[in-house]
């Protein structure tokens, strides 16, 4: 077998996109950036020079209003994929996403399609603090008619945009920041990845783990530490917010009987409590202990590194937590902890650490 | 300049017939509307544009077929003008399965793809983008097209409104930003929402062509429209047609309201002696154009016509509630 070729995550995104315009005239790129010199962190780069301006379409700062136009060209038979450097700019325009983008196909009894891709990006780290920094993937998991994706992997975000991009329905991709940085064995040419579900990352019986995003690199990581400490985690990658399927989810944790949920938004109202409340609602009473969440604490990104140190969850966190669930003893929980976070002591916490950029 | 067709007596006087009837028929329409109303089996509320006719008929005059619109809350006119199918609109007010939407959207989410009639969004200024989208599209697949989007007074203070003027105007779109001005936001008159000065400067600013236009007057209407369309086609861009109105009825729903102090009745009295309907009747039939024979003979017929309609739209079923989670997702 040929040796695969490792690209990253951003890489990733370009040459789907780049594939995507090749097989489809009406697809076309729109964003504020898409066709300036740094390309959208690169995921843009080149598109412009190969597929003209009338196809990757620079904006002028009008976040709502450009992404009515794109609905109402999408409306009208093209498929644009719109960027946003930072999800908290999609804010502008959730009038026509909430309201259009998602209510047309069936306000118009299925005469009307959307198909639309509205890419943005979670920010985190060097002090962007509490305006770009948000994962806020609940606000647009909550309506129906919109599909809600956040791959982990330079190969999900390859094949889950390439079929973002021919779904007849408007659908939002949601790529951390970090995660653009991250290796993975890509394979070459049209080779989409359906929006179904969860992927299975570790086999395990002793506790369900389902994590998202970025997390889902630090869940990893964390799941390797407990395997070698002979507690074997169930991981899933949700991958799909919206529409939600449980039905893996579900069929692990009547396995394990525990549930830990590791999300990159906030804790209230967040992706883990709609999962832990989903699956209580089908098997309850085979649960060994009560399940955890981990995600956001309840107050805005903080800019300072200081006070950001404690935002996020990282490897030993999440690791302690699971370890926690399984009934670990304080003493192998502190050890799991310190063993995660002396790996970690060489770099900031506020830049991405080199152990999560793979190849995965 | 005026570049309105050259067109022969006969042909004039047919064209003259079929804006007349086309006012005349949406005016019916909307007058049984409010008429059954409260019989309460039209539940859904509707935003009545009586006393608006000159500008949807006008404007979508000036239209080819595979022309499109898109319009906000206030939509019969629109849809009527453009060739929606009444039928279907009378099921969706009805809630029926044979409505456009089948029961989906009621009064305010008309569309009629078949007519070009894009959607009808109700929500101030959401609709005006996707109507720019649609004339993306046109430019980006080289199809000769228009779109009008249809705009109220309210719509104009939209930020939607202005984002929307500025990409029409930079990429040159052939679209038309459509502004009836009826006074009023609901129940706001418009010189405590705007400062003075005419609407039509809000096309200053993105370099946009723009006509001032007696919006009870179809012929005006039609003209300005098509100088409009003219533009559109020939890759000059967008227009901003501002046409003075005014709506007869309540915000929403089948009644009057000038009881309950927003607007005085002298002003309301003004304006209906300015209907577009009837002062276009009169300046038909001075015209020789149209006798009080013909009059009464379109009216039967419209009549009959309407009746028909919400026959069809009372007899038509309930769309089967087992549907009802059909085509979130495409």
């Amino acid at each position: 077998m040929p040796e695969q070729r490792v690209i990253t995550a951003a890489q990733a995104i370009c040459e789907a996109t780049d594939i995507a315009m090749a097989a489809d005239p009406s697809v076309i790129v729109m964003g504020e950036g898409v066709a300036d010199p740094k390309a959208i962190f690169g995921t843009t780069a080149n598109l412009l020079d190969k597929y003209g301006a009338d196809r990757v379409v620079e904006l002028p700062l009008a976040e709502n209003g450009f992404t009515g136009i794109a609905i109402g060209a999408a409306i009208n038979g093209l498929r644009p994929i719109i960027v946003h450097q930072r999800v908290e700019f999609c804010l502008l325009a959730m009038e026509q996403l909430v309201n259009n983008a998602a209510k047309m196909h069936y306000v118009s009894n299925g005469a009307h399609r959307v198909p639309l891709v509205v890419r943005m990006i979670v920010g985190r780290g060097w002090g962007q603090g509490p305006a770009h920094s948000q994962s806020l993937e609940v606000l647009f998991a909550h309506v129906p008619g919109l599909k809600v994706v956040m791959p982990a992997s330079a190969q999900d975000a390859k094949g889950m945009l390439l079929a973002a991009i021919t779904d007849d329905s408007p659908v939002v991709f949601i790529e951390h920041r970090w995660m653009h940085y991250v290796k993975g064995h890509v394979p070459t040419g049209n080779t989409p990845i359906s929006l179904d579900g969860p992927a299975k990352l570790h086999s395990g019986d002793d506790v369900t783990v389902v994590s998202n995003s970025y997390l889902t690199l630090e869940t990893i990581q964390a799941v390797e530490a407990l395997s070698a400490a002979g507690v074997q985690v169930d991981h899933f990658d949700l991958r799909v917010i919206r529409p939600l399927n449980v039905t893996a989810i579900v069929e692990s944790v009547r396995r394990t009987g525990r549930l830990v949920t590791v999300d990159t938004g906030f804790t209230t109202y967040g992706v883990g409590a709609e999962i832990v409340s989903r699956v209580m609602e089908q098997c309850c009473l085979q649960m060994k202990a009560a399940p955890r969440r981990i995600g956001l604490p309840e107050h805005p990104t903080p800019s300072s590194r200081s006070l950001a140190a404690t935002f996020y969850a990282r490897s030993p966190d999440i690791a302690a937590t699971i370890a926690e669930t399984v009934g670990l003893d304080a003493g192998r929980v502190a050890a799991l902890r310190e063993q995660l976070t002396a790996g970690r002591e060489s770099v900031p916490l506020d830049i991405p650490h080199p152990s999560f950029q793979g190849p995965f | 300049m005026n570049t309105a067709p050259q067109i022969n007596q006969p042909q004039q006087a047919a064209f003259s017939h079929d804006l007349y009837r086309a006012m005349l028929r949406i005016r019916l329409i909307e007058e049984e509307i409010a008429a059954r109303y409260s019989e309460q089996e039209m539940r859904c509320p509707v935003h009545l544009s009586i006393g608006q006719e000159a500008t949807a008929v006008g404007a979508c005059a000036a239209l080819r077929r595979n022309d499109q619109i898109i319009s906000s809350h206030r939509s019969h006119g629109h849809y009527l003008a453009k060739g929606g199918d009444l039928k279907a609109m009378l099921a969706e007010i009805y809630g029926r399965v044979d409505g456009c939407c089948g029961g989906r959207g009621g009064s305010m989410h008309l569309f009629d793809d078949a007519a070009g009639i894009i959607a009808s969004i109700p929500i101030v200024g959401s609709f005006l983008p996707l109507g720019v989208g649609a004339a993306m599209s046109y430019s980006y697949t080289k199809q000769d097209r228009v779109c009008i989007a249809f705009l109220g007074d309210g719509a104009s203070e939209e930020g939607v409104f202005h984002e929307s003027a500025n990409f029409a105007a930079l990429k040159k779109l052939p679209v038309i930003f459509f502004l009836e001005n009826n006074q009023y936001s609901c129940y706001t008159g418009l010189s405590d929402r705007q400062p003075d000065r005419p609407l039509t400067d809000l096309a200053r600013s993105y370099a946009m062509a723009s006509e001032q236009v007696d919006g009870n007057d179809v012929i005006a209407v039609y003209e300005a429209t098509k100088r409009a369309v003219d533009r559109a086609r020939a890759g000059h861009g967008p227009t901003l047609i501002v046409a003075d109105t005014y709506r007869w009825r309540e915000h929403c729903g089948p009644n009057y309201d000038n009881d309950i102090g927003y607007r005085s009745m002298a002003e309301f009295e003004s304006w209906q002696q300015r209907c577009p309907v009837t002062t276009f009747a009169a300046r038909l039939k001075r015209d020789g154009t149209l006798s009080d024979a013909a009059e009464k003979t379109l009216t039967v017929e419209l009549t009959a016509e309407i009746a028909e309609a919400f026959a069809f739209a009372k007899a038509s079923p309930f769309p089967d509630p087992s549907t009802v989670t059909d085509h979130v997702y495409a």
